[in-house]
This record gives structure tokens, sequence and C-alpha cells, in this order.
């Protein structure tokens, strides 16, 4: 009924989701921590040269990000799948793209924004100047969210599919491709200390992109997910 | 009876994979009336449901809502429908309370003594606080009713509602489906055990 608006229909998904991420912490951090095991690898793995690690920091921050957002994709959709809440919805009457736009945005809350606040943290492990900081943190705002919107659409297309997660990784990781470029090429530029204003543009279009259209098609995959 | 029927659905055909599962199913729903739908395990009987709530796509046929195509007035179908399914959509770590309080605010503002009298008229006002995940069977499928009662929809459309329900929670949900009757609702079951036999404007569907 359009007598609770839109905004009250968007409060109640974000309030309900954050309050079943309060009671089960552990899954919520998973991620976070899977983001910081993988980039405390590297230095292990290559060499503690900071001359070395400063080379690849950009490349490894994004890349473990991408994944640890990949992780954190899986449990987005299943759970309202499995016990039934996502037929609920579909059959609330209310717009189902608001819907599920309110939980990608919940999701990026725990999953998305921790990474960026975490971000300095890790790239001083990697030997990033302090400098290059708010331009990491930038390109981690902007491209988590990308990141966050485009997962919630392969999330939605592949709920149905017994085991998607790798189906999920395949169909997801490509389309990412743009936005680790340029995401990872904004650091690097800046580390260089060289202008960065391209490549965040560039990121903040996609984000929009994704934020315009990601609704209709996560609501259109959830559609077909659920009827069948 | 009225002019035109509340609900109609004409000759529904449903294939299954390479099973025909509904061939040519039709029925009408006025209000008042409950519609039964039983036949042995695995006939179609949820399908129907799934079609008629509009979760399925039929391969033919008709479902006519208040005179206009499923299709053509979907969001004002679902705001006169409530559905319950197999499983009762139940979070479990959120509260008996918090459960009702999410699925029903989307439809509609609710308040706290609503859910709270809801809960003490189906006989589970103790269990409102705890989380879904520690209630019985039985007393999920008490909740899950509560939504139906809470959502105010004039068609009700059930999947074995009295799944895991004692005899004194059959007997209670005889009682609301009454009550929802006798307001003009509109109710349509699938159940393997026949309710509020003999009352005017019940009646039954086979599939075969």
């Amino acid at each position: 009924m359009q007598s609770s608006g839109l905004g009250a229909l968007v409060r109640l998904v974000i309030a309900r989701d954050l309050r079943l991420a309060a009671r089960h912490w552990d899954q919520v951090m998973q991620p976070l921590i899977f983001f910081a095991i993988i980039t405390t690898l590297f230095p292990l793995a290559i060499s503690p040269a900071l001359d070395e690690l400063r080379r690849i920091a950009p490349g490894v921050v994004w890349v473990a990000a991408m994944l640890a957002s990949l992780l954190a994709l899986e449990s987005l959709f299943r759970p309202d799948v499995e016990d039934g809440t996502m037929e609920q919805w579909v059959l609330s009457g209310q717009p189902l793209s608001i819907l599920l736009l309110a939980k990608v945005v919940t999701h990026w809350l725990l999953t998305g924004l921790p990474l960026v606040l975490m971000s300095p943290l890790v790239g001083t492990a990697l030997g990033m100047p302090q400098s290059v900081w708010p331009v990491l943190m930038a390109t981690l705002a902007l491209g988590t969210g990308s990141l966050s919107m485009l997962g919630g659409v392969g999330a939605a297309l592949t709920v149905s599919v017994r085991r998607g997660s790798v189906l999920l990784a395949l169909l997801v990781l490509p389309l990412e491709m743009p936005v680790l470029i340029f995401g990872a090429r904004a650091v690097d530029l800046a580390m260089h200390s060289e202008a960065v204003a391209g490549p965040l543009n560039l990121l903040a279009a996609v984000l929009l992109f994704f934020l315009s259209l990601g609704p209709f098609a996560m609501a259109a995959a959830m559609r077909v997910s659920v009827e069948s | 009876m009225h002019a035109e029927p509340q609900l109609d659905v004409r000759a529904v055909h449903l294939w299954r994979g390479e099973r025909h599962l509904l061939r040519g199913t039709s029925f009408v729903l006025n209000g008042g009336e409950l519609l039964q739908v039983v036949g042995p395990n695995g006939v179609g009987k949820t399908s129907l449901l799934r079609c008629v709530a509009g979760l399925l796509p039929t391969e033919s046929g008709e479902i006519v809502w208040r005179g206009k195509q499923l299709h053509e007035c979907r969001d004002d179908y679902y705001q006169s429908l409530a559905y319950l399914a197999h499983i009762n959509a139940l979070k479990p770590d959120l509260t008996a309370l918090e459960n009702l309080q999410y699925s029903v605010a989307l439809r509609r503002p609710v308040t706290h003594p609503e859910l709270r009298e809801t809960f003490a008229r189906l006989r589970i006002a103790p269990c409102a606080d705890l989380p879904a995940r520690s209630l019985s069977a039985g007393q999920k499928r008490r909740v899950a009713i509560g939504r139906i009662l809470l959502t105010r929809a004039a068609l009700w459309i059930l999947d074995e509602p009295i799944t895991n329900l004692d005899s004194a929670g059959i007997a209670l949900f005889e009682e609301c489906m009454a009550d929802h009757l006798g307001q003009g609702g509109m109710i349509l079951t699938a159940a393997h055990q026949l309710l509020l036999q003999g009352r005017q404007g019940v009646r039954t569907l086979e599939l075969h």
C-alpha cells in the first residue's frame, strides 16, 4: 500500500537487515577477516621489502577487496529466498526493485564500508604513504558500491541455482574488471603524485550507471528465480 | 451471487517438465467462499496455488481478478492477497514479534499492541519475544498464520495451513477462517483434511 512511502520501506528493510546482522556478527566479520588475511599474505609470499610491496600495493588491495566482496555476496539473497521471505516480498505489492536496493545498501554498509575504513591500515602494511589514503578510500568507496550492485544482480540471477557460488564468480568477476582497472589505476597514479580525477570520475560514473539500472535488473532476475 | 466473480480461474494448463500437471483447471471464487483443493500428493495442488498467486507462469488459461487479467493488475491483486506457503517465511534469528512486525509493515503500518493482540488470539502470547528458532513447528505455523490475519487481505491463499497444528490449533484456525469468510473474505486452500465442512460457501475442487 502506498500509505507507507518508499522511504519508510527502505528504512524498514535496512533496519531489519542490520538487526539480523547484529545477531550473527561472526558471519558479517568473515569477508573482512578474509580481506585482512589476503593482504598480509603478499608480504609473506613475495618480499618484505617495502619498495617491492609499494609497487604492487594498489593491485593487491583492490583484488583483495574484490574477492572479499564476492565472498560476502553468497549470503546476500540466499537466506531470504530459502526461508520464503523473498516470496512474500514478491507478493507484497511493493516495488521489488526498491526492496532489493535497500538490501544491497545494507550489504554495502556491512561489507563495503568496513573495507573502506580498514584500507589505510592494510595500505600502510604494504608500504603506502599516508598521502595516498584519501584516494585509496575514495576509490574503494566508489568501487565497492559498484561491486555490491553488480554482485546483487548476479546473486539474484544465481540464487535458485544450487551451489551457485562458482557460477556467481564466473558471471560477476569479468564484469567487475573495469572497476578493478580504474580503481587500481587511480591509487597507482596517486602514489606517483599524479592527477587522479580521470579514473575517479570514471569510477563514479560506473557506480551511477549500476545504481540506476541495477535495481530493475535485480528485480527482474529475482522474479525469474522465485517464479519457478 | 455477484454479477462478476471476484476471482475467476479459467482453463489453466501447466506443464512441469514432462508432466501435464494442470489440465484445464477452472473455478470461480466470490466473497465469503472457501475453496479447498484436494487430491493425492504430487497432483499439483501447490502448483495450482502458486499459479493463482502469480508465482508460476501458466502455459495457457486466464486468471481474472475483479474483472482484470492478473498480469494487468498485479500490484492491486497482491495488495489484496495473503499467501501462506509450505515454509513459514520466518527468520530464525528474529523474535516472533519482530518477524511479524517486519513482514506486515511492508504492507501497512502496524502497531505493537495490534501485534500482541494477534499473538494472544492465536494463544502464543508467551512466544512473542522468543527467537523464532526456539519455537516448535506448530508455534511457528501459528506465527505464520498471524501474518495472514494481520495482512488484512481479501483473498487468502493457504498451502496446507494446518500442517503441524494440534487439534486446538486447528479449531482456532477454523474460527479465524470463519471470521474471515463472514466478513466477505475469500479463501483458497490446499488441504488433506477438509475444514469448515457443511458451512455455506465451502466447496472442494478435486485434482486428478
